[in-house]
This record gives structure tokens, C-alpha cells and sequence, in this order.
């Protein structure tokens, strides 16, 4: 990776390499073009770094731990370490870039956040974001996931924030997105969209990964300190990609890492039956930007499924996409099964019940300890799973009562 | 000559442009729909091709498109729809779309297709301008379409200036900072919009669209511009139970009529 990476990737149009831009309607266009003269003009600016900075640590609670996983390595080899973004405040890594946006919309003298949200992460971390800085938040959430997600739904509503159902298409993930932007659109003077991944059209994945790019500085640091050394590998899943990059992002330079980036499996590669968009995708424009997406050969987005509903999207951040065309990142999947088999797991070795999510990142690190267990393996634990208890025991049932799969 | 231009050049003002969705609220109905508008003297027609996340327009047209794309519609179906149309349908015609599905059909295919059945231009919202220079510009030529681009009031005059420049048919004026079918009425900020658009002395034609739904919204977007672009009003009235010849007549004449 050159040297000076984060300047090059994106271009000043939003590209990564032939992903990403900004496939938008005029109307949007203009605000988008203010937002990212906004983001330049005012992100990097000294007020802004230091009032983040002072965020970060006195709310958030950052820097979250590295964790090394005793009873889980021993079981499966290898030395399995945990960068806990479980820890950080609400319980889940969306609050770094939630923080982010919402003190940039602060500096534009925007008065309300709207936004999509799928397992109602990101929802939750904007409502929180949106009342520590005293501005109205919107989220609009499939009907669907509302059902799946509910103590999240409650979250939000506590923290001030009205929760828009959305009841057209799958009423999922990617209809929440439709719905947020056009309610984007009826006011984007006083209202900024504030997106939940590393998607969207410029300057959205740019932005988002710079805000979450702390996970992987801190990681890095932490890991080596603890070991004297960088980890082998880096493991982390993928839906949109914003946990994931916030990861990778500080390993893109060392030859010796591999980073895995872990798509959901859903029951089977059959179509709609996942959401591995690098795996089975083709290059499509979806929400304003290009990436590897799952559709039909009409040009229409596929249904997608997953057991996690924070990956349950067909496009996928643009610069995974570059990175997965330059085999500088390994993307593979991980089955329903599998990420409820390792759910369980490191809930009983370790005590951390993590998000049905990052529980594919976990399931696939298991993986590779057994195929090498001389190695080390850093995974990003993107999120705590309370949001997914009621969901787990009414469909899956504990282990020792579970029937045959 | 294209028709879009025979057009501009026979007629200044009070020019009818109505869009409607394809395959919608029958699959078949799409040739009738263009059939009975052209009966009724509409000057233009949008054909619009129905995608799943449609992000400029509103839910009137969001939800025909749902429609129409469980009826089974599809670029490959309008295609086949529209194969005769010229034999019947003389003014100029517009596909109007979002850019992956043309992009999946394959640009050069696509643009082909629209030759051969009589297409005259396309409106693609999310077909970025340096996008559109740089990889279709060539394309579009070469088959005789004229790519309508869309302003609104946030656009600036440098980039009102590119626009122009690269526009060959008309330039499709957004009234508002919004989606389609968003407002009714006209308010005195869009008139200063429209004010100051029109006296920027663009070379080509203008009309004006998303918000026009009545007699009274259309003639205001005639006095600044050569006419006037329906949408979502349209739809909703082809979304209602009367015969299609009806529904179309009546809604044009509630238009069109000069108060």
C-alpha cells in the first residue's frame, strides 16, 4: 500500500479505484458537495479534533481494551485476541462515527440527524450522539427488523429519537436506507443524513472510515505493547464494512497481516438465501455509489437474508471492494450455523456474549485456529449481543436443549 | 432531426410533458397510456422505467414502480413493449430510469435498443455529469439521444454553465430541493429560482418539473419556462378506477385547460 494511502483512496470524487462516486440526483448532489467541503473545511480543524478527542475518552470510554482469550485459545489453538468495541459506549463500534457526524452536523448548524438502521446499532448510537449534542434524530427501520430488534427500538425511543417504520419491499435494511434518504431530501438544510457504514455516495465511506479508523490505531498499539509484535491475522465481519475498516485500516501496510473479512452466509449461497456480497456479487451502482452487489440480471438489488440484521444489505462498502480486487484483504462467509455455534462459544469460555455480527468474525477465527494454531489472531468484537438474546433462545434454544441442525 | 429539437423549434410555450411508469398499473398498459396521451395533445412523454430504490422520487412514484416491477416489468420487456410504437406515435419519447439496470442491460446495447424503437433522449438522475462526458457521452451521440440533465436551486451558475454546454434537447428545471410529487403550490422562493434560471440565458429550452399537479401550478411554470413536466400527479390519477381512457383525458384536460 503506498505510503500516503488515506490521501490517495478516495480520489477527490470518491473513488476507490472504480468503486464508490456518487451516483446521485442533482438535488442531493449539491448537499453532498457541502457536506464534504464541510468535512474538509472543518474535521481536520484543531476545535474539532480536540473536542472528539475529549469525547472519545471521557464518554465513550475509549480506548477499549485489547483482550487476550484464555479459554478459547486453549480449546482451539492459537492465540485469539479480542479488540473489545463491545465496550465502547452502547455497545457497539457505531458510536465512533455516530460522535463524529453528529459534532460535524453541530458545526454546520444542522438541527436534526436522520438515518437508516438495520440491527438498530447504528440507530441506537446516533439517538445517543443526537442527545449529547441536543439535536432531533430520526431513524427509519424496517418493520421487520423493528420486530427482531426490539430492545434496541426501546433504545432508541428512550433516548429521545422517533423511530420511522418502514413497510415497503423486505422492510429490512435496505428499504430503511430508500426511506431516510427521501425523508433526507424533504429538508436537507436544516437535517444532515448521517449514514451507518462506509456506503453510500461520497463523502460518506471516506468519512466514516476516518472516524472509525481509531479502532484499528488503538488496536494496533494495544496489541503490540501486549505481544511485541503484530498480530498474524486480523479478522473482522462485513456488511456495509464500517467495523471492519475501522480495523483494517491500520494494517493495510503490513505484509505480514492478513486481514479476513467475514460476509454473512445466511442458510446457503442459494440467491436470497445471504448477504455475501464480495462473494457472489457483480459490480452494480446501489444507494449512489458502485460496488460488488447482489442482483438480478434485470439490474434490480436481490433480496438478501441474514441471521445478524446488521449485515443484511446487498451492496458493500466501495473500498472493500478495491481492497478485495487487490487480494489485500481475504473475504470469505460464515453460515448461520457457524455464527450461532461460536455466539454460544464465547459466551461460555470467555463470559462476553457478542452481536450475532461479530460472532461471524468470531466463528471464522475459530476457523483458522484450528488450521493454524502456531499463529496469533486479532478479531474485531464489533459489538455485545444483549440485542440478540430473546432472538437466539426463541429460534435456537440453548445448546443443551437444541435439536439436530 | 431529433424530435425533441423539431419540437422546441415549432412551439415556446405551454410545451405538456407528462411521465408516466411503465408496466403500470398493468403490465400491457404501457402503449395504450402513450396511445391515449397522444390522442389527448400532449407535445411530450416520459416513459419511466421502474427500479426498486428510485432515490429522486417520492412514494406516489415509488410506488408505482413496486408495481410495475412485480407486474413483471423490466428494460427487456419496455423494449418489446415499444417495438411498434412509432408506427402509431409520432411525438418525441423519453426513457426516463436510474442508471444500474441500463448499466446491467449494457450501455451500448441499451442505447441501440432505444434507436431502433424511436426513443429521442433519456433522463438518468444519478448519471453523474463528468460520469456521463467521460464514459457515455460518445454512446448516446452516436444513437441520436439527447441526455436531459436536471437543475435545481442549489445548482450554481458555473456548473448551470457546464450543463448547458453539454445539453443538446432541453434542460429539466427540479423546482424544489425535494423528490417528486413532494409539494403542491408554487411559492415565492421557486419563483425566484425560476426568475433567476430564466434570465441566465441558457441556450437551450427549459421546463419545469417535480410539484406541478394542476391548472394552476402548470400555467405558473409556463410563464418562466417553455412548459411543464407531470409525474406523480399523473400516476396517482392512473392509479384510480375509471377506464384508461378517461382517466387519461380528464387528468389532461383538468391541466392543459387556460384558466
Amino acid at each position: 500500500m503506498p505510503e500516503n494511502y488515506f490521501k490517495k483512496y478516495p480520489s477527490k470524487e470518491g473513488y476507490f479505484n472504480e468503486y464508490g462516486g456518487a451516483f446521485i440526483p442533482p438535488v442531493l448532489e449539491s448537499e453532498m458537495k457541502k457536506i464534504n467541503d464541510a468535512y474538509y473545511a472543518i474535521s481536520k480543524s484543531h476545535n474539532f479534533i480536540s473536542e472528539l478527542r475529549s469525547i472519545r475518552k471521557h464518554y465513550q470510554g475509549r480506548p477499549t481494551p485489547v483482550y487476550y482469550c484464555n479459554r478459547l485459545s486453549d480449546k482451539y489453538g492459537a492465540r485469539i485476541y479480542l479488540k473489545r468495541e463491545d465496550l465502547n459506549h452502547t455497545g457497539a463500534h457505531k458510536l465512533n462515527h455516530c460522535m463524529g457526524e453528529a459534532l460535524l452536523a453541530k458545526f454546520m448548524g444542522k438541527k436534526k440527524l436522520i438515518a437508516e438502521t438495520g440491527a438498530g446499532q447504528h440507530g441506537v448510537a446516533l439517538a445517543t450522539a443526537a442527545a449529547y449534542f441536543g439535536l432531533e434524530c430520526e431513524i427509519h427501520m424496517g418493520e421487520v427488523d423493528i420486530i427482531k430488534e426490539h430492545p434496541n427500538v426501546v433504545r432508541m425511543q428512550i433516548l429521545g429519537a422517533t423511530v420511522v417504520p418502514v413497510s415497503h419491499g423486505l422492510k429490512t435494511l435496505k428499504e430503511a436506507v430508500d426511506s431516510a434518504f427521501l425523508a433526507y431530501l424533504e429538508d436537507p438544510i436544516n437535517s444532515i443524513y448521517c449514514i451507518g457504514s462506509v456506503v453510500g455516495p461520497h463523502p460518506f465511506p471516506m468519512m466514516v472510515r476516518d472516524f472509525q479508523r481509531v479502532v484499528g490505531i488503538e488496536a494496533k498499539e494495544q496489541f503490540f505493547e501486549m505481544t511485541g509484535e503484530l498480530p498474524d491475522s486480523v479478522v473482522a465481519c462485513v456488511g456495509g464494512g464500517s467495523n471492519a475498516m475501522g480495523i483494517f485500516s491500520a494494517f493495510l501496510g503490513d505484509e505480514e497481516c492478513e486481514l479476513y473479512g467475514i460476509e454473512p452466509g445466511g442458510h446457503s449461497l442459494d440467491l436470497g438465501d445471504h448477504a455475501a456480497t464480495m462473494t457472489k456479487g457483480t459490480p452494480g451502482i446501489i444507494h449512489g455509489f458502485k460496488c460488488y452487489l447482489l442482483q438480478d440480471e434485470k439490474g434490480e438489488p436481490s433480496p438478501v437474508y441474514s441471521v445478524a440484521s446488521g449485515l443484511d444489505y446487498p451492496g458493500v462498502g466501495p473500498e472493500h471492494c478495491m481492497l478485495k480486487d487487490l487480494k489485500k484483504v481475504n473475504y470469505d462467509t460464515i453460515s448461520d450455523k457457524e455464527c450461532i455455534d461460536a455466539f454460544y462459544e464465547l459466551s461460555r469460555l470467555e463470559g462476553i456474549i457478542p452481536a450475532l455480527e461479530s460472532a461471524h468474525a468470531v466463528a471464522y477465527a475459530l476457523k483458522l485456529a484450528q488450521k493454524e494454531p502456531q499463529k496469533s489472531i486479532l478479531i474485531n468484537l464489533s459489538g455485545r449481543g444483549d440485542k440478540d438474546l430473546d432472538f437466539v433462545l426463541e429460534k435456537y434454544g440453548l445448546p443443551e436443549n437444541r435439536k439436530n441442525w | 432531426m431529433n424530435r425533441i429539437n423539431k419540437l422546441f423549434q415549432n412551439k415556446h410555450e405551454r410545451i405538456l410533458s407528462v411521465y408516466f411508469t411503465a408496466g403500470y398499473p398493468k403490465l400491457d398498459d404501457t402503449v395504450p397510456v402513450i396511445q391515449e396521451l397522444v390522442k389527448n395533445g400532449v407535445d411530450l412523454i416520459e416513459i419511466g422505467m421502474p427500479f426498486s430504490d428510485p432515490v429522486a422520487d417520492g412514494p406516489v412514484i415509488q410506488g408505482s414502480s413496486l408495481v410495475a416491477l412485480q407486474n413483471g416489468m423490466s428494460v427487456h420487456k419496455l423494449f418489446d413493449q415499444l417495438k411498434d410504437i412509432r408506427q402509431s406515435v409520432d411525438i418525441p419519447l423519453i426513457l426516463m430510469g436510474y442508471i444500474n439496470p441500463v448499466i446491467q442491460f449494457g450501455v451500448d446495447a441499451f442505447c441501440q435498443k432505444c434507436r431502433e424503437v424511436g426513443i429521442d433522449g433519456l433522463i438518468i438522475p444519478d448519471l453523474p455529469l463528468a460520469v456521463y462526458e467521460e464514459e457515455y457521452k460518445a454512446i448516446f451521440e452516436v444513437n441520436n439521444l439527447h441526455n436531459i440533465f436536471l437543475i435545481t436551486p442549489q445548482t450554481s451558475d458555473d456548473r448551470l454553465r457546464r450543463i448547458d454546454e453539454a445539453s443538446s434537447g432541453f434542460i429539466y428545471m427540479v423546482s424544489s430541493n425535494s423528490t417528486t410529487g413532494a409539494k403542491e403550490g408554487v411559492t415565492d422562493f421557486q419563483n425566484v429560482y425560476f426568475e433567476r434560471i430564466s434570465k441566465f440565458g441558457l441556450k437551450n429550452p427549459r421546463l419545469i418539473g417535480f410539484g406541478i399537479s394542476s391548472a394552476e401550478t402548470f400555467r405558473n411554470a409556463c410563464n418562466y419556462a417553455h412548459g411543464a413536466i407531470i409525474g406523480s400527479a399523473f400516476v396517482k390519477a392512473l392509479g384510480t378506477d375509471l377506464p384508461l381512457n378517461e382517466k387519461v383525458s380528464q387528468f389532461v384536460k383538468t391541466i392543459a385547460t387556460e384558466v
